[in-house]
């Protein structure tokens, strides 16, 4: 196994404990930020649906510097945004480089869009459910968990599917501010060095991510769409 | 009672505003089934929404049952003779002691029946066994009990407002507001519906609001109607009155859409040999009501005044248990005796109205 290894991939057999370590670093800055992200894109989202001029709690000036900030964000390319946050990471990061710097940026890459998927998500819920929760006495909190996020479960978790791929492309461009990655180990290790292997198991080990990523995805949405339409022969 | 007085409220649309209820005042008694009905636009939904407050109407006075009188000004609500404006706590109780119905059951999809019935259940201070003891006891009231671990999307449009019932019904309110509660759904679900509706008003002493665009629907469970136009409510009354003299011209539009003498308008239009009249004879529309029918009208003028008629088309309807219709028919004698025997019916309460002279 070994000898085939090395015979196909030599570089990277030859660089194995950096591959193995920008490996866990990818997966690691994903993860960190993913949960952050999720945590507050999904924030942010139900507070645009809440308070547009049509939500259960009405608030034009929250929603307009939301939903401003949220296009702005959105509007810079990553690498610019990587750079541009480095004083602001410093701030609360206490360090603007290495995964612990790359978090804060890859956040703010992230929730604009998060953000994003979640308001349209909650926006296919139909609006006469909410009545209904109204007309039955369920304040704002009742409404937001038990009406908006509970219906909207499949569509928020195809959101989210989406959201941790694309923040798996943000990850590779971390390597900017040193973060390391598979990015950055293609770039220095792969194409700076002419070793193509080590760009192609690069390639190959992402690609297998985001398929893993996207069957956990499909899998969830489907179990949590109402099972009754599942159910054979029963379809009305 | 549910008094409502002076009520008002104006949306405003893409800077063009729209006065959707104007100055709207109702009572309805306890158990009573009223209706409302008016075309689309006319305010109706608005309306019904202004009294669980799902909508903020802009001004006036609402008293339901025994709570607090809720005054509303200038789009503020205010509880009680101090007015002290309205906490959402209060607002939420309160619409928890009104049910309310739509048109589209609006249940939540990924939530079985039986969760659906909970819902309004839950933080109400109930135990666990108490709320399953109090969902399984509403749908044995809409007769769904078999159906309690199905999925909405799994049952039929009648099944669904069955269960939209027994979840708006769980918390046991006294007042049912229904939206056009019927207008999805095909006839034989309408008919289901409508009567556990009556049935439920029987049962429980249900108060129901019913909004419909449909005068079947009024005709088979309402006692009173208002009919709204324009948002007012331009005619309002018992069902059998509203029925048998309506005096706006919106009105006779209703009652005519739900009574099968309507379509001698056709029968005239297309000129059919049906309601073809010869020289000396005249086309006439009688009306009954309460009054009337149960005297033998018909064999009695002909006895009397020597005239034949000729029945095209007759229709008696059973409203509050009494009688309402009237039929179109050819008359036919003596002039003298036909003017006599049109006078000897308008004395003895009937309705006529001559559509063609021979």
């Amino acid at each position: 196994m070994d000898e085939l290894l090395k015979q196909w991939i030599p570089n990277v057999v030859a660089y194995k404990t950096r591959f193995f370590s920008s490996l866990s670093q990818t997966l690691e800055m994903t993860v960190r930020s993913g949960l952050i992200a999720f945590v507050i894109g999904l924030a942010l989202g139900v507070l645009l649906t809440v308070t547009k001029k049509e939500g259960i709690r009405p608030n034009a000036i929250l929603y307009r510097v939301v939903d401003v900030l949220v296009n702005l964000f959105r509007s810079i390319p990553f690498i610019i945004l990587l750079i541009f946050l480095i004083p602001f990471t410093r701030m609360i990061a206490g360090t603007a480089i290495g995964v612990k710097g790359a978090l804060v940026p890859l956040v703010f890459g992230c929730v604009p869009f998060y953000t994003r998927q979640v308001e349209a998500a909650l926006a296919s819920v139909n609006p006469g459910k909410v009545e209904a929760a109204r007309s039955m006495g369920s304040g704002t909190l009742g409404i937001i968990f038990r009406v908006y996020l509970h219906e909207a479960v499949p569509d928020l978790v195809r959101a989210t599917t989406i959201t941790a791929i694309s923040l798996i492309g943000l990850t590779t461009m971390a390597g900017a501010v040193g973060a390391g990655g598979i990015g950055s180990f293609a770039i220095n290790y792969g194409q700076n060095q002419n070793h193509q292997d080590i760009v192609n198991v690069c390639v190959i080990i992402l690609l297998v991510f985001v398929s893993l990523l996207q069957f956990l995805g499909n899998l969830l949405s489907c179990r949590t769409t109402n099972r009754g339409l599942f159910v054979k022969g029963e379809r009305s | 009672m549910i008094e409502i007085r002076n009520l008002n409220k104006t949306f405003s649309l893409k800077g063009r505003s729209v006065d959707a209820v104007r100055g709207v005042s109702l009572t309805v008694q306890d158990g009573d089934i009223y209706g409302v009905i008016g075309y689309s636009g006319a305010g109706k939904s608005t309306l019904v929404r202004c009294i669980n407050l799902l909508e903020t109407p802009d001004s006036g006075l609402l008293r339901i049952g025994d709570s607090e009188e809720i005054t509303v000004e200038n789009g503020k609500i205010l509880t009680g003779r101090e007015k002290t404006p309205i906490k959402e706590k209060q607002l939420n109780a309160m619409r928890r002691s009104i049910g309310m119905i739509f048109q589209h059951f609006n249940l939540l999809d990924r939530s079985t029946v039986f969760e659906n019935v909970a819902y309004p259940l839950k933080y109400t201070g109930l135990s666990k066994k108490e709320i399953r003891d109090r969902v399984m006891e509403m749908l044995q009231l809409v007769d769904l009990t078999d159906k309690q671990d199905a999925y909405p999307s799994q049952l039929s449009g009648g099944q669904k407002q069955r269960v939209a019932i027994a979840r708006a019904l769980a918390n046991h309110p006294k007042i049912l507001l229904s939206d056009e509660a019927t207008s999805a759904l095909d006839p034989d679900a309408t008919e289901s519906i409508l009567g556990l509706l009556r049935s439920l008003n029987e049962k429980l002493g249900l108060t129901i609001i019913a909004i419909t665009h449909e005068m079947a629907v009024i005709k088979s469970i309402c006692r009173h109607v208002a009919v709204m136009e324009d948002g007012r409510v331009v005619e309002e009354g018992s069902v059998y009155d509203v029925f048998a003299h309506p005096r706006q011209d919106i009105t006779r539009h209703f009652v005519a859409s739900a009574s099968a003498l309507n379509r001698v308008d056709k029968l005239l239009k297309e000129d059919s040999p049906l309601v073809r009249v010869q020289p000396g004879e005249l086309l006439v529309k009688l009306l009954f009501s309460r009054d009337s029918v149960g005297d033998s009208v018909i064999s009695e003028i002909s006895r009397e005044y020597q005239v034949s008629i000729n029945i095209v088309l007759a229709s008696v309807e059973v409203l509050e248990g009494a009688p309402l219709g009237g039929m179109i028919a050819v008359v036919k004698g003596s002039e003298e005796h036909i003017a006599q025997a049109l006078q000897w019916m308008e004395a003895h309460y009937v309705e006529v109205e001559v559509l063609r002279r021979g």
